[in-house]
C-alpha cells in the first residue's frame, strides 16, 4: 500500500443511507480473478439513471465521495473498494460504515472517514449548494475540513491504522514480525482440533 | 468483573498483544470460495509466500457455480475461469478443494458445520460477510475481505481491533408457525442495519436456546445484516449433541475434553454487555421484508408502511425510494402482494430442517400457475439427505424445481436470476436493489412461509392455505 497523508479536493454527494456493496459493484463483476478494471462497475445500475449524481458533470474530477449512513453494508467484496478507488476516489466520508467495507477500505489506502450524522448533512448540503467547495483529509490529524464554509471536524481511525495509512505499511510484513509467536500459539493448541485434510 | 462468550473466545485466540495495536488473533479455520480468493493467491505468488496451514483451510465451489446441468462445463466463460483458477490456486498450494458435483461441495457456510469443521470455541473466518452463520456453535466467525483472506493464508492470524459487546435476548416461546427466520427478521426490525456495527452480537435467552442448530445457524447468519461483525450463541448440550460422532469431531477422550472446555464458553453472570436488546418472542409472527434493505421488515399480517410511518428523514427517504423500487404502494396488505417467483436456499436457509420445513408445507398441495420456482439445497449432503427422505418428489410432485447445491439465486452469479420487475419470495439473506437479479424485488421470508407463498400466488402463512390432498 502507498502512503497516504492527506487528500484535498472535491465531493460528490451521494445523498442516499444504506449504500450497500451490492450497489457499489453488483455481483457480476466480482467472477472476474484480476484486482483491476472495477472502475466501469461502480454504481454500474445506478448510472444508468440520468438523474445519478455521478452523471452529474458538475462533478467530474471530484476525489471524494460523500454517502448517507450505513455505506458499505452488505457483502464482503474488496471488490467495492478497489472500484471506488479505480474510479477515482481517495476517501469516503459517511456516518456510518458497513464494518468489512471500511475494514476493506483501511486496507487499500482508500480513507475511510466516519464523521458524525450533521456533519455529514451539512457537507452533503454545502456540496449541492457549491460543487467545487474544497474539503482537505488529514490522515495524520484525523481531521476533515472544508474552510470555505467554516467546517472543522475529526474523525476516529485506530492508532495502528493512521501509522500504516502514513508509512504506507504491509500488514502481512508485520505480522510476519511476529512468526515466533505465532508458532509458539501453534504449539499449545488442543490436538483434538480439526483439520481439513 | 466477569467477560462475555464472545470475549471469551477471543482472548483464547490471542497470539499477540500491545498497546495501541490491534490484537493479532489466531484463525482455528479458513474457508475458501472461488470469489474473493483469486487475488489473494496472487499476492502470494508475487510475494512468494506459502499458505502457512493447508490443513487449517477447506475449500469449494459455490457462488458461481450452475444448479442445472452440472455435468456440463459451465456456460458463462467468466464463471468458469474463476471456479478453474480456484482448483488451479488450491492445487497450488495443497488446500482441499469440493468442487462441482462432489457430495462435500456445497455453500461454504453449510458445508462446514456439516462436516464437524466448525466447532464451539473456534476462530472461523472468510471472504464471505455470512460467516457469522458459524457462531451457532459458539465460535467466533466473521467474515473477512479479500486482503485479509491472503493474511490468513500467509500467517494463519488476522490483526483485529477489539470490539464493543452486544446482548441480544429474545425472552419468551415462539408461536405455532414461528421459526427461526422470523426471529431474525424480527430482530432486524427493532435493531436496523446500522445498530449492531462496531459490536460482537450473543444472542440468549428462552427462544434462541429452544432453537434447533440449524434454526441458530439460520439466526447467527444475518447478524452482518444488522452490522454487526459477528453473532454467537453459547454452546449447550443441544451443540454437543449435533457434534457428537461427526467425522471431525473429537473421539473418545478427547472427545471429552473437548466437551469439558466447552462448557466453559458461557457469558459469565456478571458480565456487563456494552449493547443490550430485549425482544418478546411470543410477540414474533412470521415476517417478511417489503423494502430493500433487511431492516425494512413487517409482519406478515401487516399492511406495507410509507415514508410517514417513519420520524427520521433518511428513513422516510429510504422508505419512499424503496417502495418506488419494490413498485408497492403503502398501506397495502402484505398477502395482496403477488410474486412470480419463489427461490428456497441460500447459506441461510438451505439446510435439510430449511428443506423439511418447506416440504411439509407442499406436500399434497400445488404451485399456483405462473409461478416460478427453485429449491436449491445447500450441499451435496443436503440434497443426498433430502433425497433419502424423499423430500424432492414432495417438491417436483408439487410442482417446485429441484436443483443442484450452491448459492444460486441468493446473488445471482449463476443463472438463477430475477429479471427486471420480477418479484420475489426468497428465504436468502439480502433484499438489496438488483441482488438477485437486476430490476428483481426481492422480500425475505422463511422456508415455510416461501412454500406457502409459491402455492397461494401471494404472501401467506401455512395456516392461511385450503387443506392440501395430504399422502
Amino acid at each position: 500500500m502507498k502512503p497516504v497523508h492527506i487528500v484535498q479536493g472535491t465531493a460528490v454527494p451521494l445523498d442516499r443511507s444504506d449504500v450497500d456493496t451490492d450497489q457499489i459493484i453488483p455481483s457480476d463483476w466480482l467472477k472476474r480473478v484480476e484486482r483491476t478494471g472495477f472502475e466501469k462497475g461502480l454504481f454500474s445500475e445506478w448510472l444508468d439513471g440520468d438523474d445519478f449524481v455521478m452523471n452529474n458533470e458538475i462533478y467530474a474530477g471530484a476525489n471524494i465521495l460523500i454517502g448517507g449512513p450505513n455505506f458499505g453494508t452488505g457483502s464482503s467484496r474488496e471488490h467495492a473498494v478497489w472500484a471506488i478507488q479505480q474510479y477515482g476516489f481517495d476517501a469516503v466520508i459517511s456516518p456510518r460504515f458497513g464494518p468489512i467495507f471500511e475494514n476493506n477500505a483501511t486496507k487499500n489506502g482508500l480513507i475511510p472517514v466516519a464523521v458524525t450524522g450533521e456533519i455529514g448533512e451539512q457537507l452533503l448540503r454545502a456540496v449541492e449548494a457549491d460543487p467545487t467547495l474544497e474539503i482537505t483529509i488529514d490522515v495524520d490529524r484525523r481531521t476533515v475540513e472544508a474552510p470555505a464554509i467554516g467546517l472543522e471536524s475529526t474523525f476516529p481511525l485506530e492508532e495502528s491504522t493512521r501509522l500504516r495509512f502514513l508509512k504506507g505499511l504491509d500488514d502481512i510484513a508485520i505480522t510476519m514480525s511476529q512468526v515466533a509467536s505465532i508458532d509458539s500459539f501453534e504449539q499449545q493448541r488442543p490436538s483434538w482440533m480439526p483439520q481439513t485434510n | 468483573m466477569g467477560r462475555t462468550l464472545s470475549q471469551k473466545v477471543w482472548d483464547n485466540h490471542i497470539v499477540h498483544s500491545s498497546d495501541g495495536e490491534p490484537d493479532l488473533l489466531y484463525i482455528d479455520l479458513h474457508l475458501v470460495h472461488e470469489v474473493t480468493s483469486p487475488q489473494a493467491f496472487d499476492g502470494l505468488r508475487v510475494s512468494g509466500r506459502p499458505v502457512r496451514r493447508p490443513d487449517l483451510t477447506i475449500s469449494t465451489e459455490d457462488h458461481n457455480v450452475p444448479t442445472q446441468d452440472i455435468d456440463q462445463p459451465i456456460a458463462d466463460p467468466i464463471s468458469r475461469q474463476q471456479v478453474e483458477t480456484l482448483r488451479t490456486n488450491t492445487d497450488e498450494f495443497g488446500i482441499t478443494n469440493y468442487p462441482m458435483g462432489h457430495v462435500n461441495q456445497g455453500i461454504v457456510h453449510v458445508i462446514g458445520p456439516e462436516l464437524g469443521l466448525t466447532q464451539p470455541g473456534m476462530t472461523v473466518v472468510c471472504g464471505d460477510s455470512h460467516t457469522s452463520t458459524h457462531g451457532a456453535f459458539g465460535a467466533l466467525a466473521f467474515g473477512i475481505g479479500t486482503s485479509e483472506v491472503e493474511h490468513v493464508l500467509a500467517t494463519q492470524t488476522l490483526q483485529q481491533a477489539t470490539q464493543e459487546t452486544m446482548a441480544i435476548t429474545v425472552n419468551g416461546e415462539l408461536p405455532e408457525g414461528s421459526t427461526a427466520k422470523d426471529v431474525v427478521l424480527a430482530i432486524l426490525g427493532v435493531v436496523g442495519t446500522g445498530g449492531g456495527i462496531g459490536a460482537i452480537a450473543e444472542f440468549r435467552g428462552p427462544v434462541i436456546e429452544a432453537l434447533s442448530m440449524e434454526g441458530r445457524m439460520t439466526v447467527c447468519n444475518m447478524s452482518i445484516e444488522f452490522g454487526a461483525k459477528a453473532g454467537l450463541i453459547a454452546p449447550d448440550d443441544a451443540t454437543f449433541a449435533y457434534l457428537k460422532g461427526m467425522e471431525n469431531a473429537p473421539k473418545g477422550a478427547d472427545w471429552d475434553a473437548a466437551v469439558a472446555a466447552w462448557r466453559q464458553l458461557r457469558t459469565d453472570d456478571d458480565a456487563v454487555f456494552d449493547r443490550e436488546v430485549v425482544l418478546d418472542g411470543s410477540d414474533i409472527t412470521p415476517h417478511v421484508t417489503w423494502g430493500t434493505n433487511p431492516g425494512q421488515v413487517i409482519p406478515i399480517a401487516a399492511d406495507i408502511p410509507g415514508p410517514d410511518d417513519f420520524t427520521n428523514p433518511a428513513d422516510k427517504e429510504a422508505a419512499g425510494r424503496a417502495l418506488e423500487y419494490m413498485g408497492l404502494t403503502a398501506g397495502t396488505p402484505m398477502t395482496a402482494v403477488g410474486v412470480d417467483t419463489v427461490f428456497i436456499g441460500s447459506c441461510t436457509n438451505s439446510r435439510i430442517e430449511d428443506l423439511r420445513a418447506a416440504a411439509a408445507v407442499a406436500a399434497g398441495r400445488s404451485v399456483a400457475e405462473g409461478v416460478r420456482t427453485l429449491v436449491v439445497p445447500g450441499s451435496g449432503r443436503v440434497k443426498a439427505q433430502a433425497e433419502a427422505e424423499g423430500l424432492h418428489t414432495i417438491f417436483t410432485d408439487a410442482g417446485f424445481d429441484w436443483r443442484e447445491p450452491g448459492c444460486s439465486m441468493c446473488l445471482a452469479m449463476n443463472p438463477d436470476k430475477l429479471t427486471p420487475g420480477e418479484r420475489s419470495a426468497s428465504t436468502s439473506n439480502r433484499n438489496f436493489e438488483g441482488r438477485q437479479g437486476r430490476g428483481g424485488r426481492t422480500h425475505l421470508v422463511s422456508p415455510a412461509v416461501a412454500a406457502a407463498t409459491a402455492i397461494a400466488g401471494h404472501f401467506t402463512t401455512p395456516d392461511h392455505l385450503p387443506e392440501g390432498d395430504h399422502q
